[in-house]
């Protein structure tokens, strides 16, 4: 029960602070909004016992991406006075869609309410994770990401995506000039 | 699965290893050599391709690698990330074909003699190479990142061009959108079954255990958004809207990669997602069977009658090949192992195809500075041998005997047919018809019109020329002698099958 109360209220914030980022006129203050729904997604995590992905979403995205919009926003000056409408010709439409996309995914999940014990079936049951398991998620984590019958193959990929990335971001910001 | 790492696993990965390694030699080549000789880069990256495309092909031949008896255990690497069987290698032959014949014709564009352009080249490779082989979600989807964040950037390569950037940043944000949709879909599926191995979610919801009824319309939702990652990369309508502008704006050689080696990895995780049964068994019972059949369709009659009223050449390859992305689509819904080794031979005969009707468009554009349709007037008169291998292309697009396209086609509307499909087979045909009338009147500029330019001829270099008479010689190699590429095809198809049935 008081989990319950504690979801509602954490998803509330995480949903209200997302208004505000995208309907806010002033460029800065939806990015510090978005660093309040990042902190509400964090503790989502922390509601389904994910600790380390917590942490990870404090650091990382909290921690570094958010400071790194805000960085863009303060260097670009015109943006950090400019108060820019947040609507376009087309926001209705937008949101229609948004709307009917909603309600197209809420039916499909709503067919799994309510959840009672004797309605559970394999494919809708929450999955069974043992209590060492939980203990020790970081450790887990650790080994699965370097272990040769887990995800070792994806891990040292994600290397090879981030240089792409690097040498895409390298060939974005060269300077012009000394292109010829 | 045992997690003792054996030498077949890292033979599996063999080719990739060794674009990784060509990767640093590229890098590191690039500062070593002057200014005035970086066309070299070109040559190296088309080199080492040209070495790991042999090296890929004698594994095979006297390794035993992949190994087609394995069973679907052994066949499962690295924890179930990957799958290493005769399909990882069909696609693994055509990005590398690409690979070497892109390199070759971007050598004399003087605005992409940069290590940094052939170094996303064959990053873009590594991921279109695992995203062929990937057999677990999470594989997939780096792969899939891989291959995108590297074509994001090479389609916005030319920063000084207008264009350009502005082709590579609607590729992004397209791009970006359909991931994430896609994403999604893919988080849904691992909602209900836990699982993120394609095969054992393949096995919980094929398997004799029935499924819940609620799982069946998550499964429709998870279906439709994954259609839409993997339609975007195989430009199939309605996900087709960033085609033209970016295949327009980007530099035209990586156009001709885009053209085929993304569409063809798209192909590759459309084949291995859906016949693995990821999403319930693949058979016309299923609602999202309805859904691809829908877009097959449209995608091959809009992007014909798109097609017909484009005046610049790029931008009418672009709609042809989302239409030719339909025909393939013809062989993937069929669900049949004929029908996947037709779509498969197809897109390795459009790979050499395309590639040479771009070769001939950069050479061509690279002296009169544009792409319009009017720069092709007397382009017989011109250069003769150019003219005569895009014709060679454009016939084969147009499905035309002797050539590639032809049989590409005649094997497809046949699997179709076979399957009781003959509704779609005979759509298929209608199409191929209008798609001559565009084809045909690319010819007719070039050989029936005059310009006043007739007297220079086009100077073409000789890495333009292997680059071209290679594809050529396949296209037609292909038509005529098609038997072995597509008994390849085939035999990969059906042990796909085989063991999942």
């Amino acid at each position: 029960m008081v989990e319950q109360i504690v979801f509602i209220l954490v998803s509330l914030f995480t949903l209200i602070t997302a208004v505000v980022v995208v309907t806010n006129r002033n460029l800065f203050h939806a990015a510090l909004a978005l660093m309040a729904s990042f902190l509400g997604v964090a503790g989502l995590y922390v509601l389904l016992d994910a600790g380390f992905l917590a942490a990870a979403q404090l650091l990382v995205y909290i921690g570094a991406i958010s400071i790194l919009i805000i960085f863009a926003i303060m260097l670009t000056r015109r943006l950090m006075h400019a108060l820019e409408s947040p609507f376009n010709s087309q926001w209705g439409l937008g949101a229609f869609t948004a709307v009917v996309a909603f309600a197209v995914m809420a039916g499909v999940i709503a067919q799994f309410w309510p959840v009672t014990p004797d309605s559970v079936t394999p494919l809708a049951s929450r999955p069974e994770v043992s209590a060492s398991i939980l203990r020790g998620s970081v450790a887990e984590l650790g080994r699965a990401l370097v272990s040769s019958d887990a995800y070792v193959i994806p891990f040292e990929i994600a290397s090879v995506l981030l240089l792409a990335a690097l040498i895409g971001a390298i060939v974005v910001a060269w300077p012009k000039a000394e292109d010829e | 699965m045992n997690s003792v790492i054996t030498s077949s696993w890292v033979l599996a990965l063999a080719p990739e290893i060794s674009l990784l390694v060509l990767l640093i030699i590229v890098l590191i080549y690039d500062r070593l050599i002057k200014p005035e000789e970086r066309r070299q880069i070109g040559l190296v990256s088309a080199w080492g391709a040209t070495v790991i495309l042999l090296l890929t092909l004698g594994l095979w031949l006297f390794g035993n690698e992949p190994n087609v008896q394995a069973s679907l255990r052994d066949s499962l690497i690295w924890g179930g990330m990957l799958r290493h069987d005769l399909i990882t290698l069909v696609f693994r032959v055509m990005f590398l074909v690409a690979l070497i014949v892109t390199s070759l014709i971007s050598m004399d564009v003087e605005k992409l003699q940069r290590g940094e352009y052939f170094a996303l080249l064959i990053t873009a490779t590594v991921g279109f190479s695992l995203m062929a082989s990937a057999s677990d979600l999470i594989m997939l989807y780096i792969g899939l990142e891989t291959a995108s964040i590297s074509s994001y950037v090479l389609a916005g390569f030319l920063t000084k061009d207008m264009r350009s950037p502005e082709a590579g940043m609607k590729y992004f944000v397209y791009g970006a959108f359909a991931t994430g949709v896609m994403l999604y879909g893919l988080s849904l599926l691992y909602g209900i079954t836990t699982q993120t191995n394609l095969y054992v979610i393949g096995s919980i919801l094929t398997g004799a255990q029935a499924i819940p009824v609620e799982a069946n319309a998550v499964l429709l939702l998870s279906a439709a958004m994954i259609v839409v990652g993997f339609g975007f990369k195989i430009a199939a309508v309605p996900f087709h809207f960033w085609t033209p502008d970016v295949y327009e704006g980007s530099p035209t050689p990586f156009t001709a990669f885009v053209s085929t080696a993304s569409k063809a990895a798209g192909f590759a995780v459309f084949i291995r997602v859906f016949t693995a049964g990821a999403l319930g068994t693949p058979n016309p019972s299923r609602e999202w069977w309805a859904m691809l059949v829908a877009m097959c369709i449209v995608t091959m009659t809009l992007g014909n009658l798109a097609a017909i009223y484009q005046k610049n050449i790029k931008r009418l390859l672009a709609y042809s090949s989302i239409a030719q992305a339909g025909y393939a689509m013809i062989g993937l819904v069929t669900f049949t192992p004929d029908g996947s080794g037709a779509a498969m031979f197809y897109l390795l005969m459009y790979v050499f195809t395309n590639i040479a009707a771009f070769g001939v468009i950069i050479l061509v554009s690279n002296i009169t500075g544009s792409e319009d349709l009017d720069d092709f007037r007397g382009l017989s008169r011109r250069s003769p041998y150019l003219a005569m291998i895009m014709l060679v292309a454009l016939l084969s697009l147009g499905g035309i005997p002797p050539t590639a396209g032809f049989l590409g086609k005649f094997y497809l509307f046949r699997a179709a047919v076979n399957a009781g499909l003959w509704g779609l087979a005979l759509i298929g045909i209608l199409n191929a018809f209008v798609a001559l009338y565009y084809y045909l009147s690319i010819v007719k500029y070039m050989y029936l019109y005059r310009s006043e330019e007739e007297h220079i001829s086009i100077p073409v270099s000789r890495a333009a020329q292997v680059g071209l008479a290679f594809s050529t010689f396949f296209v037609l190699l292909l038509g005529v002698y098609s038997g072995p590429a597509f008994e390849w095809t085939l035999n990969a198809a059906n042990a796909f099958y085989a063991l999942i049935g």
